[in-house]
């Protein structure tokens, strides 16, 4: 049974690689873990695959889903990945608070290879493929309609950034299933993750799966930044725009310039493994400083690239659930355009216990500390927009404030870490662990669902139901505040990070509470999923077909829910900020075009779903040297690549009559919708058509 | 706002395509940005190869190893073949015809591939003498940063057969143009890169 099965065709693959045959081997409860999560990936495969042939659905998914270059298609997917990577992550996390609960003078239920590989997945995964796809579905559903436009500026290549972060995904998920991933941790710090440390397939798996999640991401924001600064509708001034799409503009700049050095840095460090280069080394040269370097000049605008959408959708909904008009645009702009700038000015303070001098150390403290500033400018903008407002508590309203209180106490702890003194007390312990999920807890999961919230009567047509919505809302707070202050406590009290088990008696009770919080954490996810699935069941009840459930103020809810393809059947003129808001008030909302004309949208395209599976076996073939596999998988790209630049029929024509059809129809709906007042918006009676006082 | 206005940096095709033209505007620019984020890969690579100069581990370093005039030979072939990727661009803009376009983008590729050719070269001497990447962090270095710039030439010799196909296949229709005009920022790009290379590998070798 050892060694490799067939070292020309499968590698370095043995039938060890499969946690099956580990846990057939040797059934401790730690295999039977591994073998556990392995089954849930293939039965839950083999489950949708079963599913979708039972219902006949292939012929819809591939032709009105995965071959699609709609944004607002496109946007649906990245969130549905989301959900499920995060339901994977959530769960690791669970899973490691139960260990060190369990492991207090005792093994606990994994191993620690095992609780390694947990804390590494656990960090990718929520980065990488739960916050980034979260963020950059929501961008692309949002977006696009906020400015007016009919698609972003490359609907291909948009396609292409999806189906090479469903690759990288699908990466993480076979590492379950075949082998095993890093036990480097999420930043995958050299040389621990070269080959004289960590031989085996784990850090393959990593450097691949987040480089292609990486070039996916770089290419998102190429697009929505060509998106954002040429296909504004006629009128739609940069100062007009809705704040999400500034934050939007300012997370596609980072996006575009802080990927490639994490890109080169997973490169490097693939150079080392696989052809023995000397970047990250011990010996010959190496210098392990270049990585910290390198990963963190992208980590810490990454940080900034997660945070600024949820900042947008914030001033969204802060100023809708107001009734108010965002309270200092303009300075939110510029807070926004500052935050991106600084953003880039103080990736060494990850790393101010690691060497450099005293007064390096300083000069990234304050500038650290100086990026607070237009962060606190926007706490005030939101809590001024809410002052005197109508302000009604949804759902997206409650996320809001929480983070708002949550964000401002984490921001309090990061200006403890920015302090180079006090870093060197509490680095590596679990105060940091405490302090980053304090920030992307409030600061990205709690914006995303508050987004989720409030675009999805868009997205669908119907609103999300309430009850299970406030309860999902109030597991995530509780669950969080459980979870996460103990750590600080345990952090200060000097526990470090990542630890598989624990020999200090007294630290037990916080760990205790620490694995109930996660255990609420765990409700909150449920309580998502009960959510969406009692919401579909009640979709006739709640439906809001006229597309305006919140009395929304930007261009995106001036048309049906879901929108037609093509997104506006005229393409919108405006004249000023918050355009539907003021055109409601003016009474020149709804007005039908003069004339209707034939609307040309690119085809659906198998680029997109082609390039994902050859980039995935690319990737997958060398995490385990199968080189013929790798050749065949780089050359299918570059094939599929040019064949596509021959193919000139890439477009077609949504005719005048169609678009008058479908936009008359919708018309009636609205005329026969009854406008309802502010206070009736989550009940029943809420068909998308809001009541404007004169 | 006037059709022959400039819609994007470089060659615009205002003057004499007007339809094109309008498409470019957002497509060049969407690949000037592409360019940019290139370019922080190439710098974060300067970056490495000037801090790991020293990492010679007591063997040799590049400097040591490469030659000079092979590197300024190839530095002339560069910069001919961007004057010639030039006029094809000119010849395009101005409708001299597919053989004059076509022509001089042969001449490119032929400069571009003997480009690669030497360079390769180059690189099979290093490694002959032992100068292999895996001796020290010093030839790692500049075997990520100068392989990578011959990688993009690679591409580039790739996406120019590529259009020598489309445009006798196509005409110079609007996709081949916006084509030609993105090619012809990315092999310029290039050409700035290798200077770059150049004075910053190369030359400085010299002056230790």
């Amino acid at each position: 049974m050892n060694g490799a099965i067939s070292p020309t065709i499968l590698g370095r693959l043995e039938w060890l690689s499969l946690p099956f045959v580990r846990a057939w081997q040797n059934p401790t409860p730690d295999e039977l873990i591994g073998a556990g999560a392995a089954t849930i990936v293939v039965v839950g495969m083999a489950g949708t695959i079963a599913l979708i042939t039972a219902l006949g659905k292939w012929r819809y998914l591939w032709r009105d889903w995965f071959t699609s270059v709609d944004h607002k298609k496109i946007g649906i997917m990245y969130v549905v990945l989301a959900f499920v990577m995060m339901s994977r992550a959530v769960v690791e996390g669970v899973l490691m608070r139960m260990q060190q609960a369990t492991a207090i003078n005792a093994p606990g239920i994994v191993e620690p290879d095992h609780f390694a590989q947990l804390f590494s997945t656990h960090g990718s995964i929520m980065i990488f493929f739960m916050a980034m796809p979260f963020l950059t579905g929501m961008i692309n559903y949002v977006m696009p309609l906020q400015i007016g436009s009919r698609d972003v500026a490359f609907p291909l290549l948009n396609s292409i950034s999806l189906w090479l972060t469903g690759g990288a995904a699908g990466l993480m998920m076979v590492s379950l299933v075949i082998g095993q991933f890093s036990t480097g941790g999420w930043s995958g710090y050299p040389p621990y993750t070269e080959l004289e440390f960590s031989p085996d397939v784990g850090p393959d798996y990593w450097i691949w799966a987040v480089t292609l999640g990486s070039i996916g991401s770089t290419l998102s924001g190429l697009n929505f930044a060509v998106t954002i600064y040429k296909m504004r509708c006629a009128g739609m001034t940069m100062m007009r725009m809705p704040l999400f799409c500034w934050t939007t503009l300012c997370t596609s700049i980072l996006m575009i310039f802080a990927m490639p050095p994490l890109t080169v840095a997973t490169a490097m460090l693939a150079l080392d493994r696989y052809l023995g280069f000397h970047f990250f080394t011990n010996d010959l040269g190496g210098n392990m400083m270049n990585y910290a370097n390198l990963f963190w000049l992208f980590g810490h605008p990454e940080v900034y690239i997660l945070i600024l959408p949820a900042f947008g959708v914030y001033s969204e909904v802060v100023s809708t659930f107001s009734s108010k008009e965002l309270y200092g645009y303009r300075s939110m702009v510029i807070a926004t355009m500052s935050i991106a700038v600084m953003s880039f000015t103080v990736w060494l303070h990850h790393f101010f216990t690691m060497g450099q001098s005293a007064s390096i150390n300083a000069a990234f403290g304050i500038a650290t500390m100086a990026i607070g500033v237009p962060t606190g400018v926007k706490i005030y903008d939101w809590i001024w927009t809410m002052f005197m407002g109508q302000v009604r508590f949804t759902v997206p309203m409650l996320y809001s404030l929480a983070f708002m209180m949550t964000f401002v106490l984490g921001g309090l702890t990061g200006i403890i870490l920015a302090f180079p003194p006090l870093d060197y007390l509490v680095h590596n312990t679990l105060f940091l662990v405490a302090h980053f999920h304090n920030m992307l807890i409030p600061g990205l999961l709690y914006g995303m669902l508050a987004g989720y919230h409030y675009w999805f009567p868009k997205a669908f047509g119907f609103r999300l139901n309430e009850k299970w919505g406030q309860l999902a809302f109030g597991c995530w707070v509780v669950g969080f505040y459980l979870a996460f202050m103990p750590l600080y406590v345990l952090g200060a009290a000097g526990m470090a990070r990542r630890t598989a088990e624990i020999f200090e008696p007294a630290f037990r009770p916080w760990l205790y509470v620490a694995g109930i919080g996660a255990l609420i954490l765990l409700a909150a996810l449920v309580a998502l999923f009960v959510q969406l699935w009692v919401s579909i069941r009640e979709r006739e009840a709640n439906r809001v077909d006229a597309g305006d459930p919140w009395d929304g103020r930007g261009l995106e809810w001036s048309i049906a829910g879901p929108p037609p393809e093509y997104n506006f059947a005229v393409l919108p003129t405006v004249s000023g900020g918050d355009p539907f808001y003021t055109s409601k008030r003016n009474g020149d909302a709804y007005l039908p075009p003069e004339r209707y004309e034939n609307i040309e949208v690119p085809k659906n395209s198998v680029v997109g779903p082609l390039l994902g599976v050859f980039s995935a076996a690319t990737g997958f073939a060398l995490v385990w040297h199968m080189w013929w596999l790798a050749i065949l998988g780089m050359l299918a790209i570059i094939i599929t690549v040019i064949a596509r630049s021959f193919i000139r029929d890439t477009h077609r024509i949504v005719s005048a009559t169609e678009v008058e059809r479908v936009d008359l129809a919708w018309r009636d709906k609205l005329f026969a919708s009854r406008s309802i007042s502010r206070e009736m918006e989550t009940t029943s009676a809420n068909q998308g058509f809001a009541e404007v006082a004169a | 706002m006037s059709a022959a206005e400039a819609k994007h940096a470089g060659i615009n095709l205002g003057d004499s395509d007007r339809e094109t033209h309008e498409k470019a505007g957002s497509e060049i620019f969407g690949f000037w940005i592409f360019l940019m984020s290139d370019a922080v890969i190439f710098a974060l690579l300067f970056a490495t190869y000037g801090v790991m100069l020293r990492g010679t581990a007591g063997g040799p370093s590049a400097a040591d190893e490469y030659r000079i005039l092979p590197a300024f030979i190839e530095t002339l072939i560069l910069l001919t073949s961007s004057f010639t990727f030039g006029m094809a661009s000119v010849a395009m803009k101005h409708g001299r015809g597919l053989r004059t376009v076509l022509a001089w983008m042969v001449i490119t590729l032929a400069l571009g591939l003997g480009f690669l050719a030497m360079e390769l070269r180059d690189f099979s001497t290093m490694i002959a003498d032992g100068a292999l990447p895996s001796r020290n962090g010093n030839l790692s270095s500049f075997f990520a940063l100068v392989p990578l710039h011959g990688l993009h030439v690679a591409a580039g010799c790739l996406w120019l057969a590529v259009m020598l196909v489309q445009v006798p296949c196509f005409g110079l229709d609007k996709r081949v143009k916006i084509n030609l005009l993105r090619l012809g920022l990315f092999w310029h790009f290039l050409d700035i890169v290798w200077i770059a290379i150049f004075s910053v590998v190369y030359l400085q070798g010299l002056i230790r």
